[in-house]
């Protein structure tokens, strides 16, 4: 080991600029500006599933305000001349010419073997579509009478691009219009959920010991309750003879008090994480009170975790919703939403003979996707400081 | 022989903001049975090359050029690490079997869910195919390498069990039990207090000797360099700035860099007016602000500001669930005696669990005391800090203010550096708006901040930028009193002697009073006027800085000093000389210096002005020590 030679001494011959560890590329400064919102924006982005959720619930969501607009008839509207009609095909080609949008006519007849409607499409009788038209009469927002639709059948035509039910109606515009409830039943809950969450949470994570002890225990009561049989029971208890509107109400408020628990938990936790971290024993120590502390230091750090945290229960209440009308015990006709319109599909030879019926699971799944890949990405964008 | 060459080697990483090198164009080669230094700052890329060594380099990284040559055998054929496939078997034979890392943070290093015993043997089993008997065999053996006190008990100990030290000593015989040619050693004491550090150091060379090995030793630490290394590579911003044997780096250093690295450190023996020479000097501009701070009352400079007596405080600890279970008693504080005099800087000075943080929020109100009392003088005698409420406490907090050891966690990430320095003035009700947006420029100037950093977030900050916006943050209210804990601890060498001239500066101009806690000796005697040394929640010595350093009178003190590493090739530590951490253990200091349960620790002059925590010769009236800390 004495046998090597001393390490030759190198030295850099250019010379160190003191200053590089604390110079900042004009991308660098843009970051350094931002509010943790824009980061938060930034940091979601990237998140490609959760962008393209986003927008197509800002998709859904805007068959809430405009329902009556977009579908092309009223959700109750019935036609004796087409119950049971399967799905008419949207076409472009009338025997080799373009048309335009269009649907061929149908002609109903009763099979007397098997006892069911059958629809044999009349290939002769083309019904362009007609948009932004005139078409059968709504009163918009229950305010005033209108007519005007996107998009309307023919005159004297039908579209039923899903189908009817047992009665005629239409079971796209049933969608459009059920829209309205279901997605809102998870809007309303959750508002609720977060007022009661942050209430219950606050208190039991910012004074802790005896209070937090005994709201943790009664968390645990209402986590530990089998859910179904509960809304069921809760929802049986809703009068018969109330209006579709305050059923709604109802069910709104039974997810919404049975689903802060989950928020709870998630505020108490954040609040007793942040309330250890040293800005807000900074806070303290230069003469703050408590209420400024929580309200300036801790609340602005965990309003984006509640907003994520939020995000993913609303599908829950979303599908609750949907189990109990299906179920008979939720919203009733003339209120229309996803689970009732599942509910003309409880028989399951009805569901075999006329599958269409089924429809509406589609876009319970798309949205309850949407919300949970939304919520991903809004959880991982929501701390834009790790 | 080199068992490792790097050559020309360069690691880009890919961020959403696009490419950054990290490594640029490093070579260095680490000889058979030497030790290499990479000595560099936090973001140097010092990581990233053990990173590479180890194969364990992130997926977001590249080696975009140059080799890592790794040879550990005459006969054998140099194998390029960094061509290899990071996750196939070829390196998997090598990482953890031929090279082993130990890392910085011992603390999560090991696994809570394995026996200690288990972790270790895993890489025995592994790589050399042992039996699990054998690998407990072996595993018993390494843990008598590096000193177990124990090593059988030590087998099926969880890490829980374990102190600091012991895990860092069981993390080095992981490394050790395939018996590798390479150990690279991240950081491996910088978590750990000075005392187990020096322990540590002189086990990394015991065992290099035993196995004939090359240590690659990462550090920021020049007098962990000075001990430990043969060869030296500076790097700074991923490029080597200097290379060469210790003995010529510390003799003739001649990069600018390296230079002025070496003048950033505080040493002992600094001359009185010695400064220290920053890399980024920074002019505090004090004009604005001592007009308005001279409305207050002036008081004579050496009256007693604080003064704690008999402070005592205990914590008790909750064995079991709600159902009760067993309390456990420690004693955090116990019989403090301390005077902090205005306009002086006291240091505070101990190794973990010493007290002396406990100390610091005691003063601060932060936490209640359980027997005792401390008194401030705001200018009209002594009053009770514990007897204070409504707006006497409220002035207490304008007057005394803190400035935290984490530049990162203590600044709200989601407040602008604006709104961070404005929030004191806004809780006091300081002013109008424009009077603050004004005083806020001026606090910022203050700690030779540009304003038009203002707008910007704390993240954006580097970790002395961030310590400069504490300490602007503490100075808004004009405080008399300020509480510095380990303010320098997470910083740079280069950082740290920026921020302790600052303070310096401050402190002269300002005139405030500091009391300085800190595990640092050198910090401490570069900064303190008089120093207090505490040890398990007890004051063992106290008096001017200059006295207890070059004449430490208590076993403890002499212990802690003797452990200090110092960035000096002509002072090394004597490692013979350790005593395996008795020295912090009370019961076992020698007479007259024991001190067991129910004993109080009595402070004893025994030079003017220079206390020590003797009970053996303290006089029989208790009543003496109130007095003796004055």
């Amino acid at each position: 080991m004495s046998m090597r030679e001393e390490t030759a001494h190198y030295v850099n011959p250019e010379a160190f600029n003191p200053a590089q560890a604390e110079t900042l590329s004009p991308e660098q400064e843009r970051y350094y500006q931002a509010s943790q919102w824009q980061i938060m924006w930034w940091k979601f982005r990237r998140h490609r599933v959760a962008v393209w959720s986003g927008v197509i619930l800002i998709l859904f969501y805007l068959c809430v305000p405009f329902a009556e607009l977009i579908a092309p008839y009223s959700p109750n509207e019935r036609s004796n001349d087409h119950l049971y009609a399967p799905p008419q095909t949207l076409r472009l080609f009338h025997e080799g010419s373009f048309v335009g949008p269009f649907v061929y006519g149908s002609k109903a007849s009763i099979d007397l073997e098997t006892v069911r409607w059958v629809y044999a499409e009349d290939r002769q009788d083309v019904q362009p579509l007609r948009f932004f038209c005139s078409g059968s009469k709504y009163r918009f927002w229950g305010l005033f009478d209108a007519r005007f639709h996107l998009v309307c059948p023919a005159e004297g035509g039908t579209l039923y691009l899903l189908g009817t039910d047992r009665l005629g109606r239409d079971v796209l515009s049933g969608l459009i219009y059920g829209a309205r409830l279901s997605l809102t039943v998870g809007l309303v809950g959750v508002t609720i959920s977060i007022v009661l969450g942050l209430f219950f949470g606050g208190i039991a994570g910012f004074f802790g010991g005896f209070i937090d002890s005994a709201i943790q225990r009664v968390i645990e009561i209402l986590r530990s309750l089998p859910e179904l049989p509960l809304w069921m029971a809760l929802s049986a208890a809703l009068p018969v003879t109330w209006s579709p509107v305050w059923i709604y109400l109802g069910i709104t408020v039974i997810l919404g008090l049975l689903d802060w628990p989950g928020l709870a938990r998630a505020v108490r936790s954040k609040l007793m994480a942040l309330r250890e971290e040293e800005y807000a024993k900074a806070a303290l120590l230069m003469g703050a009170s408590p209420s400024r502390v929580i309200r300036k230091h801790l609340l602005p750090g965990f309003t984006s975790h509640i907003i994520a945290s939020a995000s993913l229960s609303i599908p829950a209440m979303i599908l609750g919703e949907t189990a109990l009308s299906y179920l008979n015990l939720g919203l009733r006709r003339p209120a229309v939403s996803w689970g009732v319109l599942l509910n003309e599909a409880q028989d399951i030879s009805v569901v075999v003979v006329y599958p269409w019926l089924m429809a509406p699971v589609v876009p319970i799944i798309v949205v309850v996707l949407a919300f949970n890949f939304l919520g991903d990405g809004l959880r991982d964008a929501a701390d834009p400081y790790k | 022989m080199d068992v490792l060459t790097v050559d020309g080697l360069s690691v880009d990483f890919t961020t959403q903001e696009g490419r950054a090198r990290a490594v640029d164009n490093v070579s260095f080669s680490v000889p058979r049975n030497r030790t290499v230094a990479l000595v560099g700052e936090s973001g140097s890329g010092k990581t990233v090359i053990s990173q590479t060594i180890m194969g364990l380099l992130p997926e977001k990284a590249q080696v975009s050029g140059g080799r890592v040559l790794f040879r550990d055998s005459d006969e054998a054929e140099p194998v390029d690490i960094a061509a290899l496939d990071r996750k196939g078997p070829a390196l998997r034979a090598i990482r953890g079997n031929r090279i082993a890392i130990i890392f910085q943070e011992p603390m999560t290093s090991l696994s809570p869910l394995h026996t200690i015993g288990d972790q270790i043997g895993e890489a025995a089993e592994l790589h050399r195919g042992c039996s699990p008997a054998e690998a407990r065999e072996l595993t018993r053996e390494m843990l008598r390498l590096v000193r177990f006190p124990d090593p059988a008990r030590a087998l099926d100990a969880y890490a829980f069990e374990l102190s600091g030290g012991l895990r860092q000593r069981a993390m080095i015989a992981m490394a050790m039990i395939c018996r590798p040619s390479l150990l690279i050693a991240d950081e491996p004491t910088t978590a750990l207090d000075v005392t187990i550090q020096a322990e540590i150091l002189k086990l990394i060379k015991d065992v290099q000797t035993e196995l004939h090995m090359s240590v690659l030793l990462i550090t920021h630490d020049f007098g962990v360099v000075a001990n430990m290394a043969d060869d030296v590579v500076v790097i700074y911003h991923g490029r080597i700035m200097e290379r060469g044997s210790a003995a010529d780096l510390f003799a003739n250093p001649q990069h600018a860099y390296l230079k002025a690295l070496l003048n950033a450190v505080p040493r002992f023996g600094m001359e009185a007016g010695e400064r220290l020479v920053p890399i980024r000097p920074i002019e505090p501009h004090a004009e604005g602000f001592l007009k308005k701070a001279s409305g207050r009352p002036a008081c004579a400079p050496g009256t007693p500001l604080v003064t704690l007596s008999g402070v005592t405080k205990r914590f008790t600890t909750r064995k079991g669930g709600m159902l009760g279970g067993s309390a456990h008693t420690v004693l955090a504080l116990d019989d403090i005696n301390l005077t902090v005099r205005r306009g002086e800087c006291l240091g505070l000075v101990g190794e973990s669990g010493s007290g002396k943080t406990t100390t610091a929020k005691a003063v601060l109100r932060a936490i209640e005391i359980d027997e005792g009392g401390i008194r401030y003088d705001c200018g009209k005698g002594p009053v009770d800090v514990a007897k204070m409420s409504g707006a006497d406490l409220l002035d207490y907090r304008k007057r005394v203010q803190l400035i935290f050891q984490d530049p990162f966690s203590s600044l709200n990430p989601r407040m602008t550096v604006n709104e961070l320095l404005s929030e004191p003035l806004v809780i006091h009700k300081i002013g109008t708006p424009e009077e603050r947006a004004e005083r806020v420029r001026e606090l910022m100037r203050l700690v030779g901040l540009d304003p038009r950093f203002l707008r910007r977030y704390p993240h954006s900050f580097s970790g002395g930028q961030r310590q400069r916006i504490g300490i602007a943050r503490a100075l808004a209210l004009n405080p008399e009193f300020i509480l510095c804990d380990e303010p320098t601890s997470a910083l740079d060498v280069s950082v740290q002697a920026q921020v302790l001239n600052l303070l310096k500066d401050l402190k002269a101009e300002l005139g405030l009073t500091y009391l300085f806690v800190s595990h640092n000796l050198a910090v401490v005697d570069y900064i303190a006027d008089r120093v207090a040394v505490m040890c398990r929640g007890r004051v063992v010595e106290v008096g001017a800085t200059r006295d207890v350093v070059q004449n430490p009178l208590h076993p403890y003190t002499q212990a802690l000093l003797a452990s200090v590493p110092e960035p000096d090739l002509g002072a090394p530590l004597d490692f013979a000389a350790l005593d395996a951490g008795r020295a912090s253990e009370p019961a076992e200091w020698p007479d007259p210096y024991r001190v067991v349960d129910g004993v109080r620790p009595v402070l004893v002059e025994m030079a003017p002005g220079h206390f020590v925590c003797a009970p053996g010769l303290a006089p029989s009236r208790p009543a003496a020590s109130m007095e003796a800390a004055q």
